[in-house]
């Protein structure tokens, strides 16, 4: 489903991403893990196409497709879903309208009929289950002072909405309480299928107690640097992240290193 | 120019005699029409040497003879497309600043409204509008209130009596007919919202069609001790209009004033609002929207003024510039000596979908009282990057995205009017202006 060949990518000028070769498959859960600025929110942003995050080598492909080639909004109708670790307020927006709005956007796309604000409504009461939504968060504005774990399960109903092939779950868990993590994590599990892809971005073991990955990639440096099944999360947990060295690195991590 | 200016004054002074000579009134009024008039032939219209008009130039709209109105007759259809449902049985209109009773329906219980010519006449009503009539819209330093003044020849005059609570919103209905081209307009009211009254009043200015024409209305509205008033404006006329209106509250004690204005329409539209917080425990907000499209202007100018203590008010005016439009704001909020516990907020938000928009804005606050918690700020900016790459990252086109981040930011202020016709004609109304075509 996705292939990262030698990724770098820039941002300010600043290398983060130094040379990612990652595969995944579908119906797989890939957890990137990695200290502090290791890179791997800006892996999550530069798949998702944020357009402060410059790629200066390597190439991505998805479902077959260059997807560097696509514009943000091109790739989410194709099926690339990336839940923010901080979600944007839309102030005046209505919950409700901004998914009908996304979600009939993904449906033209598709070539398929769009949904009525009625049938809409049925919908997204249905889909709003998987994260114990109550129907007053759908007339509020999107994401206007809502607390951080009703931000992230929003970001959950959205996946539960659009249904992507690959979601890519952006320290998901950071800011959240115990039931809060059950909850959101409950709500990927449910979406997960044996035909999409999941990548879980977290700095911590704790989210793949409950998402279970069946790779995890260590990045140290903006490369990967360690490899394993989920017994490697466990390591981390235990050991942290000092026992991990990059065999090139130089230590500084400033960013300025040219390859 | 100058020559041109008194020209056009001068057709004025000629129609000014029709007017007495048609509409008398009582003597009281009499003397104010005459002295309003006095007083516009020494003013004039307001030029750009004046601070208050540095950013608003007039003269280009009074370079063309323009003729006062005169009463016209309409038949309902022609208005039907400006009633509401849950103002249906409420509604008042007014064609080219007068009153049209047969167009109107009141079916709704307690409120007054009626002609305010008529009202000056009346011995009960006619009291109250000696009293308030010209108190908050003084003529004497203002040309264009002083105009309106003069040709006070018909108007609206609304009461709310003591202890009455109105449920059901009354609207006003300014119809602007242009069958006559570069006809001006004088709409006049007044609203008195007696002791602990309540009601909702919308007012909404309109076009019948595309010709040039000239507004000039007076508001004035009056809430007694404990009324509650929403009040509602709302501009649309066509993109030749020039619109000129003032809208001065003055509050009883422990009075509450809710307004929203919303300007959309017209090629130069200038709204003067003023609240002048008279007694003690008054509140008000005083909110805004204006869209302002390519070859449009639109200037608010607002005074709050707090008198006495313990009286908040807030104030949140927003502004969606495209094109080459352009707008103003400014915003005084005065605390007097001694009106201490004051709780004043004022903020102005800008939004630019282009580079060749303007927009100068100028939120004032001068404070002579030591003990009061007072904030303003100004802000003019873009559509937020982040704002716009969420909703790209949920698969929203680019321009789609824009247009929903500008329809939450107008949404803001049009959010707060209650009548849901109303709101989801605004909501469409300013898609269409940004040329979009999302459904609420």
């Amino acid at each position: 489903m996705l292939e990262i060949k030698n990724l770098h990518a820039t941002v300010d000028g600043n290398e983060i991403l130094r040379g990612i070769n990652l595969t995944i498959k579908k119906g797989e859960i890939h957890a990137i893990m990695g200290p502090n600025g290791s890179g791997k929110s800006t892996l999550a942003k530069v798949l998702a196409g944020h357009p402060d995050y410059e790629v200066t080598a390597g190439e991505v492909i998805y479902e077959g497709r260059n997807l560097l080639e696509l514009a943000p909004d091109e790739r989410a109708r194709e099926g690339v879903f990336m839940a923010f670790q901080y979600p944007i307020e839309v102030p005046g927006v209505s919950n409700a309208q901004f998914l009908r709005l996304a979600y009939n956007e993904k449906r033209k796309h598709l070539g398929e009929e769009e949904l009525d604000p009625l049938e809409f409504k049925d919908l997204l009461k249905e889909r709003a289950k998987v994260v114990e939504m109550e129907a007053s968060f759908m007339s509020r504005s999107v994401n206007e002072g809502f607390s951080g774990g009703e931000k992230k399960r929003n970001e959950i109903l959205q996946m539960a909405v659009l249904q992507p092939k690959l979601a890519i779950l952006d320290e998901t868990d950071s800011g959240l309480d115990i039931d809060a993590l059950r909850v959101v994590a409950g709500g990927v599990n449910q979406l997960r299928t044996p035909d999409n892809a999941i990548i879980v971005v977290t700095h911590y073991q704790r989210l793949l107690n409950y998402i279970v990955p069946d790779y995890v990639h260590v990045l140290a440096h903006g490369r990967i640097a360690r490899e394993g099944g989920k017994e490697l999360a466990l390591e981390l947990e235990e050991k942290g992240y000092d026992w991990i060295k990059t065999p090139e690195t130089n230590g500084t991590g400033s960013g300025a290193t040219a390859n | 120019m100058i020559t041109e200016l008194i020209k056009s004054e001068s057709t004025y002074q000629a129609a000014f005699r029709t007017v007495r000579h048609a509409r008398p009134t009582a003597a009281w009024a009499e003397l104010v029409r005459g002295s309003a008039m006095d007083r516009f032939e020494n003013l004039g219209f307001p030029t750009v040497r004046s601070e208050d008009w540095k950013y608003t130039n007039l003269a280009p709209f009074l370079k063309d003879k323009i003729v006062p109105a005169v009463p016209t007759e309409l038949a309902a259809e022609a208005i039907a497309r400006f009633v509401y449902p849950e103002t249906a049985n409420n509604h008042v209109v007014l064609v080219n600043g007068f009153f049209n009773a047969q167009l109107s329906s009141l079916k709704g219980q307690g409120i007054v409204a009626c002609d305010l010519l008529e009202a000056i006449a009346d011995a009960r009503y006619g009291k109250i509008a000696r009293e308030y009539l010209a108190r908050n819209a003084t003529y004497h330093d203002n040309g264009l209130t002083a105009l309106n003044t003069a040709f006070l020849q018909s108007g609206v005059f609304v009461l709310i009596p003591r202890n009455v609570k109105v449920e059901a919103p009354l609207q006003i209905t300014f119809v602007s007919d242009t069958s006559e081209p570069h006809t001006a307009n004088f709409p006049r009211v007044l609203i008195v919202s007696e002791e602990n009254s309540s009601a909702t009043i919308f007012e909404n200015y309109v076009s019948l069609d595309d010709e040039a024409h000239f507004t000039n209305s007076v508001v004035e509205v009056v809430l007694l001790d404990g009324a509650r008033l929403e009040h509602y404006r709302v501009q649309r006329e066509n993109n030749k209009a020039l619109h000129i209106a003032t809208t001065a509250t003055e509050l009883g004690r422990g009075s509450s004033y809710d307004t929203t204005s919303i300007t959309m329409g017209a090629q130069l539209s200038r709204h003067d609002i003023s609240v002048v917080l008279d007694h003690e425990g008054a509140e008000c907000w005083v909110d805004g929207l204006y869209i302002v499209g390519a070859d449009q202007h639109a200037d608010t100018h607002s005074v709050i003024d707090h008198k006495q203590p313990r009286c908040n008010s807030h104030q949140l005016y927003k502004g969606i510039l495209d094109g080459n439009g352009r707008a103003v704001f400014n915003g005084k909020v005065f605390v007097r000596h001694g009106a201490q516990k004051t709780d004043a907020m004022q903020t102005n938000k800008n939004l630019l979908l282009s580079d060749r928009a303007r927009v100068d804005t100028k939120p004032q606050l001068e404070i002579f009282a030591d003990d009061v918690k007072c904030a303003h700020g100004a802000a003019v900016g873009q559509l937020d990057m982040e704002e716009l790459f969420y909703l790209h990252a949920r698969g929203i086109n680019p321009t789609l995205a824009r247009n929903l981040l500008t329809y939450g930011f107008a949404e803001e202020v049009i959010g707060k009017i209650k009548l849901d016709s109303v709101r989801a004609q605004l909501d469409e109304a300013a898609l269409n202006q940004l040329h979009t075509r999302l459904q609420a």
